[in-house]
């Protein structure tokens, strides 16, 4: 399996708090990998350093074998890297159908001139981004929100949209902040056909997660963060049996 | 935010009671108060640009003011005894929109990280400053003529007419304040237009999105630096134009048009609208501009009648009132007069 993502020798402090220690992994392309850990372990911190909100690290980050720039959120966009927050960052006052759009921005480029103008190039954009934002409600089963407000929308149905208006940028590695998080069994059941919807269709998957069974049961490779380190990373079972993961995370 | 209904009746019968406003005011009410719809028409412009910064892009800027003075003073600069210089409006207008422009971008780029209270300080500062300066350039060079102003501004000139003169259509008397009025409304409208195509636009929802949530937005590959300094940058231009409308209007600008309570007035109109709904925004500039005029003129002679004499100084009991319309606005229709359909959804519950 060809890398897709390498971290080396990521850091990230916070004044005096070393929030990341030289955190190395490596996430295969079409992978599904999940990133587990006790709480304030540093999982979230590593997604913000991986989609740029962090700026300032020291470590390096390759993705699709080039040097990813981490300099700012929307050249990692760009780049290919999608991400949804923990605690739901929608556009609350837009339409589901409009936050959508929105992901798009990267991937089209009617500027002042053409949106005034109207010109043929801009309706034909417009009426792409539109049908695709669609597609992608569709796709993640909440078409008939379309229209409805974001913060409006159960609360399920909130976290599909973070990840339709993720998929609008074309990502190729989609980050998912604790996708799960306050998700009834039902609903939780349904995000895991999602994700494995997601990754047969050629997407890889970084997840982070405090569902146990849901992480064991979806992911190809877990990696266990701890103090900001990284105390494990293999398949699921083995990580599962891991001393030191136990006492760290599991519990005994 | 698009409008599904084509409402072509609807354009016609604006168009029309447009066309015949200030006929029918300058008939009954004189025209002064042609004058005031010219105002009217101004300040929506104002509105307009503001409604761009604060209502779609969520950037609270309390010295809008100072690019309404940037395009009044080029225009007085270019089209004056001032300097000598006579430039026809049609090219200095253009020009006052870019200057103005550029004027937004030089303050939007130091202010990129600051939100809400913050940046709203700091615009508040910008304005002051430039008011600051316009009164005091006079020394050592004199290029605004400090706080005497810049008197003898050539009138704006449309097929070589002076709007300022009045002109006869078949024994029918159009006055200068109608001619404006006509000008106004023309540019208005493409202030509208341009505003609404923006709005329903690519760019429009990235500077929504970046109302709502800046990180969302961010992490959705929207560059909120360049997506801001274009809000700002389109938001100055729109008051360089009418500031450069003003200054030919009045033929005659100086520092103290351009204060801080000219600022929050522009707000208000923003605010009291409806906040990011253009025809909201619209009404809002119509209400603040033609309201404190009708109580200016109302008040006093109202007073005489009910109580035989003028108990309450008109213009005390005109901000006394403002304030107290805007309390109430503020407590019963939060998101505005006429705020967007989906809002006042919201704000019925």
């Amino acid at each position: 399996m060809s890398p897709l993502l390498e971290a080396r020798h990521v850091s990230k402090s916070f004044g005096g708090v070393q929030a990341l220690k030289e955190v190395s992994l490596t996430i295969g392309a079409g992978e599904i990998y999940g990133l587990i850990g006790p709480n304030g372990a540093g999982k979230t911190t590593f997604f913000n350093v991986l989609t740029g909100l962090y700026p300032r690290f020291a470590g390096e980050v390759r993705f699709a074998g080039e040097a990813l720039d981490l300099g700012s959120p929307h050249r990692v966009a760009q780049a290919g890297i999608a991400r949804t927050f923990q605690n739901i960052r929608l556009f609350g006052n837009m339409t589901a159908r409009e936050n959508v759009m929105v992901g798009r921005h990267p991937r089209t480029r009617a500027n002042v001139v053409g949106a005034v103008l109207r010109s043929r190039a801009t309706r034909d954009e417009e009426a792409a981004i539109r049908r695709r934002a669609d597609e992608l409600l569709r796709y993640v089963g909440i078409a008939h929100h379309a229209d409805a407000i974001a913060r409006h929308l159960p609360y399920g149905d909130q976290r599909r949209l973070e990840i339709a208006r993720a998929l609008a940028t074309e990502p190729k590695l989609l980050a998912l902040d604790e996708p799960a998080a306050g998700m009834n069994a039902t609903e939780t059941e349904a995000l895991k056909a999602l994700i494995e919807g997601l990754r047969a269709d050629g997407l890889t998957v970084l997840l982070i997660e405090h569902d146990v069974k849901l992480v064991m049961g979806l992911c190809d490779r877990v990696a266990v963060l701890d103090y900001g380190e990284k105390i494990a990373e293999d398949v699921p079972a083995v990580v599962r049996k891991d001393a030191k993961v136990i006492e760290a995370y599991l519990g005994g | 935010m698009s409008q599904p209904r084509k409402p072509w009746l609807g354009v016609t019968l604006v168009g029309i009671a447009l066309l015949l406003a200030p006929l029918v005011v300058g008939a009954s009410l004189g025209n002064a108060w042609v004058r005031v719809l010219d105002f009217a028409a101004l300040y929506i412009m104002l509105a307009l640009g503001l409604n761009i910064v604060v209502g779609f892009a969520g950037l609270l800027d309390l010295g809008y003011i100072a690019f309404y003075a940037v395009g009044a003073y080029l225009y007085a600069l270019l089209a004056s005894p001032h300097f000598g210089v006579h430039w026809p409006a049609w090219a200095i207008l253009p020009l006052g929109a870019a200057v103005a422009g550029l004027f937004g971008v030089l303050l939007g780029a130091p202010t990129l990280r600051l939100r809400g209270d913050y940046l709203a300080i700091v615009t508040l500062g910008f304005g002051e400053i430039i008011r600051i300066f316009l009164n005091n350039l006079n020394s050592p060079v004199n290029i605004t003529n400090g706080p005497k102003g810049i008197a003898g501004i050539d009138a704006i000139s449309v097929f070589g007419h002076r709007l300022s003169k009045s002109i006869d259509i078949g024994g029918f008397t159009v006055s200068g304040v109608m001619l404006y009025y006509y000008l106004f409304v023309v540019l208005a409208l493409g202030i509208v237009f341009v505003g609404i195509r923006l709005q329903d636009s690519r760019i429009g929802r990235a500077w929504v999105a970046i109302r709502e949530d800046e990180v969302a937005a961010k992490a959705c590959g929207i560059n909120t630096r360049n997506v801001k300094l274009l809000a700002f940058a389109m938001g100055a231009s729109f008051g360089g134009v009418a500031g450069g409308l003003f200054a030919g209007f009045q033929e005659f600008v100086s520092p103290e048009s351009f204060g801080l309570m000219e600022s929050i007035m522009v707000l208000c109109m923003v605010v009291l609208g409806g906040m990011g709904h253009i025809p909201g925004v619209i009404f809002g500039g119509l209400l603040l501009t033609v309201l404190p005029e009708a109580f200016r003129h109302g008040a006093g002679p109202a007073q005489q009648a009910l109580f035989g004499k003028v108990l309450l100084d008109p213009e005390a009991l005109r901000m006394l009132l403002f304030g107290l319309a805007l309390i109430a606005v503020m407590l019963y229709r939060p998101a505005g007069l006429w705020p967007e359909p989906r809002h006042r959804r919201e704000m019925g519950k």
